[in-house]
């Protein structure tokens, strides 16, 4: 067959900005069966496929599209879930342009094939009806895996494919990590979330929710006591930043973390039907350049604010988002103050958000990370009104699991120290991946820790 | 899914639940807390741990009808499960070399729930306690016998002067003071205009105070940051920093004006709990 040189991505249909941005159902809506046979005739099959080595979990991204040209979207599915654990995650949170897409050869002339379009296409038409992987009988040994973000769900998955008996152990009541806490419904639906995890319990991953390691149990006891051989620490980036401005403990300031787990995982858009509240005002700030700044302020504005600004210091060019993400939040009319670095944040009497100083900045020199150093400007300072102001500068390792195990060695800034092949950490038998190793970083870039440290594991505990 | 294994109400404000998490049994130390949620559209509420049986695998709360979530949890019945439960949280408390030592432990309110399993640890640990719980009167006056068997002195304070002493607990240990007793450490847990007032008066004499707070959180992990505080001009999170903390340093002004965050939304959850306890259309 010819394949199909059309230079853009057949587009996917979206909520309309206007009403998307009062509701929480998701934006993106999903290529209809047609759209994703148009967009797969665009991929030019390349024996060496340059678009794998873009994957961190290494997903056969050519094989699976060919099966969907066949019309064999079971065994695209198949093909998918052989290296990944959860597609129709993946289609949706990837930064496909940076990964797969980017080395697309249809890329250099034109738009790349829309793979992560087409991952999630698949997995949306197969999760629900595919056949249960049917993994190797337990062999007897055990894995504990710390975390049911998307690096500790990929190593538990890959695990017990192998044969081993695995147990998640999740601090929160709802496993998924940030899938659940973080990213909001709009971008990624908890329902889809719920069934991605949901096969893996049917190949029988066990998950413990409300369990703390480092105070319900310690790594150690998990070994010593509880008989595990192994143990994967994927428990992620979970102690947010604040800047140390005056003002940023008044009533009316988040860190994003709180405000996204509010509205998230406790659902604070439905109080007082859920008991969860959450407070957004009319006006509100989001401080900060990233996807999960947009995340924030896409909430925010879903929330009722009138006025929701993005308060960046450095310039469009230096941010961190998705470039898709800033394009959805501009649409939905997030405006966007740049080289704009708040100062203070201002309060009334009951100690209540009453606004933000802030101060225009220029960029200078570039810094340790090659951006350019965003410096104020003096005599530029200015006083936005806000009701609520939402902190998004990043997290740090969560310490607990750190804390509590003697000889795990960290770096100063609390990161564990980590093989970067394999995970092995300074204990024996002890793995580690995902943001508690590398800091905050992308769902995929955790995942494909996740299997990277499997594969060590099974290597360790079989002897080869 | 926690079953309760038991529930008595202490007054009519405060209650007592056994529930059965044996992981949180086996690890529970003085001073820390869990966080709970009663179902699916539940609030994570954060209880301190009353007492653990780890041989039965339960943990025992105190708590008072103070919103809509402890309302409604209080009216579940010894054999209904509670949605989560997750522990412990927090730091233990720190003895040290206490053994020997005096030390007065202040409980105002429900923090004398707080206070009742401190006594008992301290005792345990070998220090002479003396205690001072204040209430607003007789009637709601809890766990004063259960207490006796350990401390030194109990001294009960009402607001109205209907059992014990009259006056706030802070008049009670300015007594104690007074007539000669020599504290080497304080602990003072209850409302935060309490604990700041024992703080105020033990600062002057210079005696280590220890408070306990109890902020709004989710987690309970250190990763919402919204149970942060200022001590010593440093913000730390009572979740995972705390709960207890140096009572001199605690910047007790603003604790108290984050705790008003949501005192709207409460009343809101408060009317609708009331609502659906009397029948009413539900919205």
């Amino acid at each position: 067959m010819k394949p199909n040189m059309t230079p853009t991505k057949t587009p996917m249909p979206e909520q309309d900005p206007i009403v998307r941005a009062g509701n929480f159902q998701e934006v993106a809506l999903g290529y209809t069966p047609e759209m994703a046979a148009l967009e797969a005739t665009r991929c030019l099959n390349c024996k060496n496929a340059p678009c794998m080595q873009g994957c961190p979990v290494n997903v056969h991204i050519p094989d699976f599209i060919a099966r969907i040209r066949e019309n064999d979207l079971a065994g695209a599915y198949a093909v998918l879930k052989g290296t990944n654990a959860l597609p129709a995650v993946c289609g949706r949170v990837c930064p496909q342009e940076t990964q797969c897409e980017s080395k697309c050869v249809r890329g250099v002339k034109g738009e790349p094939v829309a793979i992560g379009r087409l991952e999630r296409f698949v997995a949306d038409s197969c999760m629900d009806t595919a056949a249960p992987v049917s993994p190797a009988p337990e062999n007897g040994k055990r894995v504990a895996v710390i975390g049911s973000g998307p690096s500790g769900l990929t190593c538990a998955g890959d695990l017990r494919k192998l044969g081993y008996s695995v147990t998640i152990f999740e601090a929160l009541h709802t496993p998924g990590g940030v899938l659940v806490y973080g990213i909001p419904e709009f971008r990624l639906p908890k329902a889809l979330v719920r069934r991605e995890i949901a096969t893996l319990e049917a190949m029988g991953v066990r998950i413990e929710t409300n369990t703390v390691v480092g105070k319900t149990v310690t790594v150690e006891e998990l070994m010593q006591e509880e008989g595990y051989d192994a143990i994967y620490i994927g428990s992620g980036a979970g102690l947010p930043r604040f800047q140390g401005i005056p003002g940023e403990n008044l009533n009316g300031v988040y860190s994003a973390n709180e405000f996204l787990t509010r509205v998230n995982l406790m659902k604070a858009y439905r109080f007082p039907e859920t008991d969860t509240p959450v407070r957004v005002g009319k006006a509100a700030a989001v401080i900060g350049g990233g996807n999960v700044a947009m995340d924030a302020a896409r909430c925010a504005k879903r929330l009722g604010a009138e006025k929701v600004y993005i308060v960046y210091r450095r310039g469009e060019a230096e941010m961190p988002a998705r470039r898709e993400e800033i394009h959805h939040a501009k649409e939905e009319g997030v405006e966007f103050l740049l080289l704009t670095n708040p100062t203070r944040v201002l309060g009334d009497e009951n100690g209540r958000v009453t606004g933000m100083e802030c101060v225009k900045m220029a960029l200078g020199e570039p810094d340790a990370s090659g951006r350019r150093r965003p410096v104020a400007q003096p005599g530029s300072e200015f006083t936005l009104p806000l009701d609520t102001v939402i902190v998004a500068i990043g997290n740090s390792p969560n310490p607990l699991v750190r804390s509590t195990t003697p000889g795990l060695e960290t770096q100063k800034w609390g990161g564990i120290i980590a093989d970067e092949e394999t995970g092995a950490t300074s204990l024996e038998n002890v793995y580690a991946g995902g943001d508690a190793v590398t800091g905050a970083a992308t769902v995929i870039l955790a995942m494909g820790a996740g299997k990277k440290a499997a594969a060590a594991i099974h290597a360790k505990l079989s002897g080869h | 899914m926690y079953r309760i294994l038991a529930k008595e109400r202490l007054n009519e404000t405060i209650t007592r639940m056994r529930v059965e998490a044996p992981r949180v049994a086996r690890k529970a130390g003085p001073g820390q807390f869990i966080i709970l949620r009663i179902d699916e559209d539940g609030e994570r509420i954060p209880l301190t741990i009353a007492a653990k049986d780890p041989v039965e695998g339960s943990v025992t709360i105190i708590f008072q009808k103070a919103g809509a979530t402890t309302a409604r949890l209080d009216t579940l019945e010894a054999g209904d499960s509670l949605q989560d439960f997750v522990g412990p949280l927090g730091k233990e408390s720190e003895f040290g070399d206490i053994a020997g030592k005096r030390v007065a432990v202040i409980g105002g309110g429900l923090g004398i729930a707080i206070a009742y399993p401190q006594a008992m640890a301290l005792s345990e640990h070998g220090a002479k306690v003396d205690m001072i719980v204040g209430f607003r009167n007789k009637s709601l006056e809890i766990l004063t016998d259960e207490l006796a068997g350990k401390c030194e002195r109990v001294v009960v304070m009402t607001d109205d002067g209907s059992n014990g002493r009259k006056g706030f607990v802070t008049d009670g240990l300015k007594e104690l003071l007074d007539s000669g007793a020599k504290y080497d450490r304080v602990i003072a847990i209850g409302p935060l205009p309490m604990m700041r007032a024992v703080a105020e008066m033990t600062r002057p004499i210079a005696i280590p105070t220890v408070v306990s707070m109890n902020s709004i959180m989710i987690d309970g992990t250190g990763m919402c940051g919204g149970c942060r505080l200022t001590v010593d001009g440093e913000v730390r999170f009572a979740c995972v920093d705390g709960p207890e903390f140096d009572g001199h340093k605690v910047d007790f002004a603003e604790a108290m004006q984050r705790g008003r965050m949501y005192k709207d939304e409460e009343k809101t959850s408060m009317e609708r709990h009331a609502c659906r306890l009397t029948g009413g259309a539900r919205a």
